[in-house]
């Protein structure tokens, strides 16, 4: 493989596109299959030959589009045209009316059930604030299909990177751009390649992490199944800068789309040796192997991730030694996470200079949200750094539905907080989010209105992380099951004042003396609805209410 | 973990020829035999057998040179493998955050009053079994449920159970 066949590949899939009146993509996403995408591509493809217009329109499936609750969605590449809730049935009008007769069909248009009448998918709100980088190929190629991917500047980076910049300059580019990792803690991804490329060893290995623990985030696994290829193009580039051979892609066992696609991916780069021996004719060699995870959510912590991968209990150690001194059988390892590697192609394809040009100094480029819960449009959506909450939600998101109250938007899933309605106009960046108690995280991002109780969400992720302690350390293992058992207490209006010191006094204890970042965060939740909604904690314990009437006070008489 | 006498045939040894032990074989063969491989293996037991039978994990434990007690603790550490044969139908609620914002709760309180099982359970007749997911990555569709690996999408209390008696039949 060189840059000429690079070239050749990727001209002849665009001249097969070309040769083409109109492109069909069926969104072949989860959310999508589970409402019956399959059946919507058969039928669409069917109704295709039938009208005879096979040589003219290719029907293809292709990843995530974003707007998850509105699926299955088709969309008309040559117009920009999305059309929503598609049913099977509806495969053959939308062939007949759109691509024969060049008319619409309006009452399948994206978003027109609420009033929206934009032709062009970008015009529409949901689409139009959002930037897309990490997501600029899912819903345009066909995830299983390397040659889709070539043909939308695939590999590139990877060539430039191998024939053209040595170790040092693909890690000062890395710097220079700002990016940090995505996994939720932000720490640059430049100065961690730096680390792994410093130490010395015979053996070094890359791993993604791919163990999209939170509860309501699906990020990961929407880049995963919708562009496999460009997280195998930054693993390799990642690979090549800190001096690894091996990587390793670590995906949750709950995600087996995402498994079968990067499989397929990894499969058909070997064959055109974009990975494997001497990729891009030079001395770099490359593989990356598929670890399917069994469901532990200690497993997003690095330490533990690790242990898995050696096919260990998922229990973490302490650090130091970080992993970029002894990871993976004890060798420097670097791991990122999946929308970390996500970033890393167009960076180096297109510049450092450029990737700042997007969202603000200290927190560049763009960030992948899920958004989830009581709002309008959920589902997924790219936006750049900086961005207010107001605007995510409201612009993008669509708001709360049922004429309801905006609550509280809860980020970073059980080692996050809540923002309520007083700081909706915070700019989403790793430190204004903090700064309110919150963090970043991964990119889950739950809506609550007026109908949910914040005391039982505290005692929702309490719980949480109570089931997923490992159990090594006592910090953990004990602390969580107190919180939860305190917090159950106040749900059940069996709290008393007492109860709630004493669950202020047992927070930071938790928080600070746990080994991991499961430990340490879990108090989180609870911390954070306490600063915001003490007044509903004090509803529990002294009028024995729920405002929100989630829980049931008056009729529970045990502690659950 | 308690075993009853149904499971007795789980402590004969394996037979080298029963074809989904010489799968089994084969894989820890492509994988050279490496202990870190004790994971995947376990996937594609559990996917052969449908759960993880005492005389397979011992099995593999031998073939990776990996003590008992290390497979176990491995076992019964993830969610995701188990050690009791599964129920005829699976119906996994997920309680994920946003299934849980929009009601998964009610879903589950639900079955328990009608089917009297709770996550973890199966009805007596062992036609159907009740789990909890923590997250399906389907939050767009919440409340998700997904029954017999079909996903019914923004579910009902009533929809599920009705789901349900369809699979247990009119006799319950």
């Amino acid at each position: 493989m060189n840059l000429e066949k690079l070239n050749e590949i990727a001209q002849a899939a665009r001249r097969k596109r070309a040769g083409l009146k109109n492109k069909v993509c069926v969104c072949a996403g989860a959310g999508c299959l589970s409402s019956g995408a399959l059946e919507v591509l058969d039928a669409t493809q069917k109704a295709v030959r039938e009208a005879g217009l096979e040589k003219d329109v290719q029907v293809v499936p292709v990843g995530c589009m974003g707007a998850c609750n509105q699926g299955p969605l088709v969309k008309m590449e040559a117009e920009d045209t999305v059309y929503q809730k598609v049913a099977a049935g509806r495969a053959g009008q939308i062939v007949e009316k759109h691509l024969r007769n060049r008319s619409l069909v309006d009452d399948l248009l994206l978003f027109s059930d609420s009033g929206a009448k934009e032709k062009a998918s970008r015009e529409l709100p949901f689409y139009k604030r959002q930037v897309k980088v990490v997501l600029e190929n899912c819903g345009e190629i066909n995830p299983e299909e390397i040659e889709d991917y070539i043909a939308h500047d695939g590999y590139r980076a990877l060539e430039k990177v191998l024939t053209s910049m040595s170790r040092e300059e693909v890690i000062g580019e890395l710097k220079e751009s700002g990016l940090r990792g995505r996994g939720g803690a932000g720490f640059p991804a430049g100065l961690k390649w730096e680390m792994v490329y410093k130490y010395v060893s015979d053996e070094k290995y890359v791993i993604c992490n791919g163990d999209e623990g939170d509860p309501g985030a699906f990020m990961d696994r929407s880049v995963l199944e919708g562009d496999p290829h460009r997280i195998l193009e930054g693993m390799a580039i990642a690979g090549y800068a800190v001096g690894a051979n091996k990587g390793y892609a670590y995906v949750r066992g709950e995600y087996p789309l995402a498994i079968k696609r990067l499989e397929i991916a990894i499969k058909q780069a070997k064959k055109l040796g974009l990975l494997g021996q001497r990729i891009f004719e030079t001395d770099f060699n490359f593989d990356v192997e598929v670890r399917i995870g069994a469901g532990a959510f200690v497993c997003g912590e690095e330490t533990a991730l690790i242990a898995s991968i050696e096919g260990k209990r998922g229990v973490p150690r302490p650090r130091p030694p970080y992993p970029a001194e002894s990871g993976l059988r004890g060798k420097p390892t670097l791991i990122n996470n999946v929308e970390t590697f996500a970033n890393i192609a167009p960076v180096l394809r297109r510049g450092a200079d450029w990737f700042k040009s997007i969202g603000t100094p200290k927190s560049p480029g763009t960030k992948v949200f899920a958004l989830a819960g009581k709002i309008a449009n959920t589902g997924l959506i790219e936006v750049p750094m900086g961005m207010t909450l107001r605007e995510i939600l409201f612009d993008i998101g669509g708001g709360i539905p049922g004429g309801k109250r905006f609550k509280a938007a809860q980020t970073g899933g059980p080692s996050g907080g809540c923002i309520p309605e007083q700081h909706l106009d915070v700019r989403v960046d790793y430190e204004s989010l903090v700064g309110l108690g919150s963090i970043m995280g991964s990119g889950g991002l739950i809506v609550m209105d007026e109908s949910s109780c914040m005391v039982d969400v505290a005692r929702y992720f309490t719980e949480f992380c109570m089931d997923e302690s490992c159990g090594k350390c006592i910090p953990c293992r004990v602390g969580t099951t107190q919180l939860h058992h305190l917090l159950s207490k106040i749900c059940n209006g069996q709290g008393t004042m007492q109860d709630l010191e004493l669950l202020e006094e047992l927070a930071p204890y938790v928080k600070e003396a746990s080994l991991c970042g499961l430990g340490q965060n879990a108090p989180n939740p609870l911390i954070s609805t306490l600063r915001y909604f003490r007044d509903e904690y004090l509803a529990h314990i002294v009028d024995k209410k729920c405002p929100a009437g989630v829980c049931k006070t008056a009729s529970l008489t045990g502690v659950r | 973990m308690s075993f009853t006498f149904q499971h007795a045939a789980q402590f004969t040894e394996v037979q080298a020829s029963d074809p989904r032990i010489a799968k089994i074989g084969a894989a820890i063969r492509q994988y050279q035999r490496r202990q870190d491989s004790l994971i995947q293996i376990l996937h594609l037991a559990q996917e052969i057998f449908g759960y993880l039978p005492v005389n397979v994990l011992r099995y593999i434990g031998r073939e990776l040179k990996i003590p008992p007690s290390r497979v176990y603790g491995v076992v019964t550490f993830y969610h995701f493998f188990s050690l009791k044969p599964k129920a005829e139908h699976s119906v996994v609620v997920c309680t994920g955050t946003a299934c849980y914002v929009k009601g998964a709760q009610s879903i589950l309180d639900h079955l328990e009053r009608k089917f009297g099982i709770r996550p973890g359970m199966v009805t007596p007749d062992n036609k159907v079994g009740l789990e909890q997911a923590r997250c399906l990555g389907a939050c767009g569709l919440a409340p998700a449920v997904v029954i017999d690996d079909k996903v019914v999408a923004k579910a009902t209390p009533e929809e599920i159970s009705a789901m349900i008696q369809n699979k247990v039949g009119a006799a319950s």
